[in-house]
């Protein structure tokens, strides 16, 4: 159906795709795989529209296309939902969906916007994704998962014969990837063809009837998921045995490293908490000590961290560090003692899109010395240099905005820029959401390298597995509340037990 | 530190595939500082065309006199409160009261000095009420506290930029107005007049007050980190906060420097004329500093700004002005005239509209 030949795509200096091809038929779950940086964003920019291709064919049905624009494209039949939710959050539910091609009623000359039957439309194509919420409320009102799923719906609601999903899933839960597949098997059976990015490898092997890998901006390889296994999956994708070599590297450092020290904890919470944000609670932090809070979204982990680290002001209990109680009213003050937090969004709270690599890496440092003296260019371009080199971030060089880095180099450019602090205590809010199986790797030893050295760490993850491969001790949230903590060695069924049933704990 | 072992031990890069380089003029045309350059070279060549004495410049009595001269002058206390405006609008905020700041710091001037003749020893001399250093800095700190209200407005209160300024813009002149009493308030102390028309070194001293604001900014921003907070701030201020910069206190001082300008700017113009205009003073003076700041390639949007392009937009401003007048446009289509310059000058700019002037240029070439 979508057929892309040969296509390259260069930015100025970088080639982003080389001879690049990905076959779509109809009544297929295409996935599309490949590391942070392979090439993956740039080639669903350039189907939908986004971007001009610098060389290469695209056809649909048989017939050239060149999208010249999203609208574009979304008018020969290809939609689109991007990674990050893209709807307007200041209109309601059904307004993101209609927008830009409102239904009307009345006459030629007096066309006014049929909200009824918008209304009543946005209800019958939530219903298909089982989803129940009034078409009516502000969309910014909603979690970040039903938004998606909004998206998702708004992609559906133009008669697409192609339907790109550029990572749905990385902030939905288990039932809601569940409905999601189901609402994409139906699809599927209706003749669409639909690409799918995902980072999860269980989900491609849940949905998808093909795989093709991208490594490096290059084509590796057109598979079927019966002949391409998870182990030759993760290889083509990185090239190497890296990544699972490098897994069972942390699991090794896991099982060597002492129990952490019993001095006095580094951070300490006593019924710590605030109002309509995570109720009181008790948390130690030790020195080298790695703690991982476990639960799901909404569970109440980033509102903790966001009150640990002054964002919010708590209103009961105390935060003391190194004994001290402290009352944080900044974030500012948070770092001055030691404090570092990597937010969970990323592009909202974390980078500075239009500065570069180094001085995002650079910002929190210079903000902590305040604004005397300044860090001088040489000095800021070292730094950054010795980061980019130590966490592996794929960049041009430190003068390149840092929006134009891919999601995972842009998350090692945050820790990078809290590293750079040498912090005590480092607070990670979903640090490997939305980046490939290598990078998240890579995070994770460098996690486990800090704490060896000291560091102490709060891991905030979805990903049960990896809370449970890297803590020390596990905290679990849940409803707001802290449901309970363990010790290492826990199973995955006990924090699953903690997350979801009260009575099980 | 382990910073040298580690980065030896990183594997070389390889070399990046370097694209065919481009020109050294296609390289100079992305300087964001070459298109108000032209635009003010393009300016002052329609002057000189029409006004052949523009390039004559002149030593007499001990000062430097010409059209050009003239015209660096004048546009000495936009370009101040241009500077000013352009740390605000970096931080993607606006401030619209400076023209109403730039009143009340010249009234504030004008009663405290006031200025009485006075009969001592036979000889008349002018006595202010108050010593002039006094004066200055009570409009000075006026201004600034101006300045400090709206970024209290913005930055605490979380008000628009725009509408905080504005209710500084309709309180403020009216504050100037009270201060006058609706009238003009004649300045009689000839050491007050020194800001507006002195010399120094044969160099107007309004000038040099411009000059000075300019490079005192620039070395404060190079040797602090004020330019980089200006800048997250402006570009993603809830990124800046979790970083842990103090945003709501640098914007408040942004502003209040900002109104520190317009004040500096205030004191010049009033000296200039001997005399405070509660009404006119400074009245559509806060168009022409987001104009010159435009100009000069500073984005509305915040984020990377630019203090010498806002420097050489006031002199665009200035000389379109002189201009104007020089070629004796008659007043009543003066902001007509003005105005088509400006759309002009900000087609030039635009790089959007320059490509689809080159994709119109080469449309039907060959390929």
């Amino acid at each position: 159906m979508l057929n892309a030949q040969a296509i390259s795509k260069r930015f100025g200096a970088v080639t982003v795709l080389d001879d690049v091809r990905l076959h779509l038929r109809a009544g297929e779950v295409h996935a599309l795989m490949g590391q942070n940086g392979a090439g993956k964003s740039t080639l669903i920019k350039i189907l939908t529209g986004v971007y001009p291709v610098t060389a290469g064919t695209l056809t649909l049905d048989g017939a050239p296309i060149a999208p010249a624009s999203p609208l574009d494209s979304q008018k020969l039949g290809i939609s689109t939902v991007y990674q990050e939710v893209n709807l307007c959050p200041n209109l309601t539910v059904a307004e993101n969906i209609f927008a830009g091609r409102f239904p009307r009623r009345g006459w030629a000359g007096l066309k006014a916007i049929d909200g009824p039957r918008m209304v009543r439309e946005t209800r019958a194509l939530l219903t298909r994704l089982n989803l129940d919420i009034d078409p009516t409320r502000t969309l910014g009102t909603l979690p970040v998962a039903v938004q998606q799923l909004v998206a998702i719906a708004r992609a559906l609601s133009v008669d697409a014969k192609v339907l790109i999903l550029d990572e749905p899933t990385s902030s939905l839960d288990d039932s809601e990837v569940e409905s999601l597949f189901a609402v994409l098997r139906g699809l599927r059976s209706s003749g669409l063809a639909v690409l799918f990015v995902t980072h999860f490898l269980d989900q491609v092997y849940a949905i998808s009837d093909r795989i093709t890998v991208l490594r490096n901006g290059r084509f590796v390889g057109e598979w079927t998921p019966a002949q391409l296994p998870a182990p030759a999956l993760v290889a083509a994708m990185v090239g190497r045995d890296v990544a699972l070599a490098s897994a069972q590297a942390v699991d090794a450092q896991v099982a060597a490293r002492p129990a952490a020290a019993t001095a006095t904890p580094r951070l300490s919470l006593r019924h710590f908490g605030a109002e309509r944000r995570v109720h009181p609670l008790d948390l130690d932090l030790r020195d080298g000590e790695v703690v991982g809070v476990a639960g799901l979204l909404g569970s109440g982990r980033t509102e903790l961290a966001r009150l640990m680290f002054g964002l919010d002001a708590a209103d009961s209990g105390t935060l003391a560090v190194q004994g001290q109680t402290v009352r944080f009213t900044h974030p500012a003050q948070a770092v001055r003692l030691g404090l570092a937090f990597c937010p969970e969004e990323r592009k909202s709270d974390g980078i500075v899109g239009e500065l570069s690599v180094r001085e995002n890496i650079v910002l929190a440092l210079q903000a902590r010395t305040g604004l005397w003296p300044c860090i001088r260019p040489a000095r800021q371009r070292e730094l950054a240099q010795k980061y980019i080199d130590l966490l592996g971030i794929r960049a041009a060089d430190s003068d390149m905005p840092i929006a134009l880095l891919s999601g995972g180099n842009q998350q090692k450019a945050l820790l990078a820029r809290w590293l750079a602090t040498a912090p005590r205590v480092l607070i990670l809010d979903e640090p490997t959401r939305g980046i490939d199986v290598a990078a998240k790797q890579e995070l994770m030893n460098e996690v486990m390298r800090l704490a060896r050295e000291g560091m102490s760490v709060l891991f905030i993850s979805s990903e049960i597995d990896e809370v449970l491969r890297i803590s020390d001790r596990i905290v679990v949230m849940r409803d707001r509340r802290k449901a309970g903590e363990l010790a290492r060695g826990a199973t995955e069924a006990e924090v699953m037990n903690l997350i979801c049933e009260p009575a099980a704990a | 530190m382990t910073t040298a072992h580690e980065m030896n031990a990183s594997p070389p890069r390889p070399a990046p595939q370097l694209p065919p380089r481009d020109s050294r003029w296609v390289r100079a045309g992305r300087h964001p500082l070459v298109w108000p350059l032209v635009t003010l070279a393009l300016i002052l060549a329609v002057n000189a065309s029409l006004n052949p004495g523009l390039w004559h410049l002149e030593w007499r009595d001990g000062h430097l006199y010409g059209s050009l001269v003239d015209i660096v002058n004048r546009a000495a206390p936009l370009a101040i409160v241009a500077l000013g405006l352009t740390l605000v609008i970096a931080t993607r905020g606006i401030d619209i009261s400076v023209g109403a700041v730039v009143a009340i710091s010249g009234a504030v001037a004008a009663l405290m000095i006031g200025g009485d003749l006075k009969i001592v020893d036979g000889q008349a001399v002018h006595i202010s009420h108050w010593p002039l250093s006094v004066a200055l800095l009570a409009a000075l700190v006026a201004a600034a506290a101006c300045g400090a209200w709206n970024g209290l407005l913005v930055a605490r209160a979380g008000l628009q930029p725009i509408i905080a300024t504005l209710i500084m813009m309709l309180a403020g002149r009216g504050a100037a107005q009270l201060l006058t009493g609706g009238q003009i308030i004649t300045i009689y102390y000839p050491p007050y007049f020194v800001i507006g028309n002195g010399f120094f070194l044969g160099v107007p001293v309004a000038a040099l007050v411009a000059l000075a604001v300019w490079l005192g900014m620039t070395l404060l921003l190079d040797r602090s980190a004020l330019g980089l907070f200006i800048q997250a701030i402006g570009i993603n201020p809830r990124a800046a906060r979790v970083a842990g910069v103090r945003a709501r206190t640098i914007t408040i001082c942004v502003y209040a420097f900002c109104g520190l300008c317009a004040g500096v700017a205030g004191l010049i113009v009033s000296s200039n004329v001997k005399s405070a205009d509660g009404n006119n003073a400074g009245v559509l003076m806060e168009l022409d500093a987001i104009l010159a700041v435009t100009v000069g390639g500073t984005l509305l949007t915040g984020g990377r700004f630019t203090l010498a392009g806002t420097v050489i937009g006031a002199l665009i401003i200035q000389t379109l002005t002189s201009t104007i007048y020089a070629i004796g446009v008659p007043p009543e289509i003066n902001l007509v005239v003005k105005a088509v310059v400006v759309f002009a000058v900000m087609l030039l700019q635009s790089p959007e509209f320059r490509r689809q002037v080159r994709a119109l240029a080469f449309r039907g070439a060959p390929r």
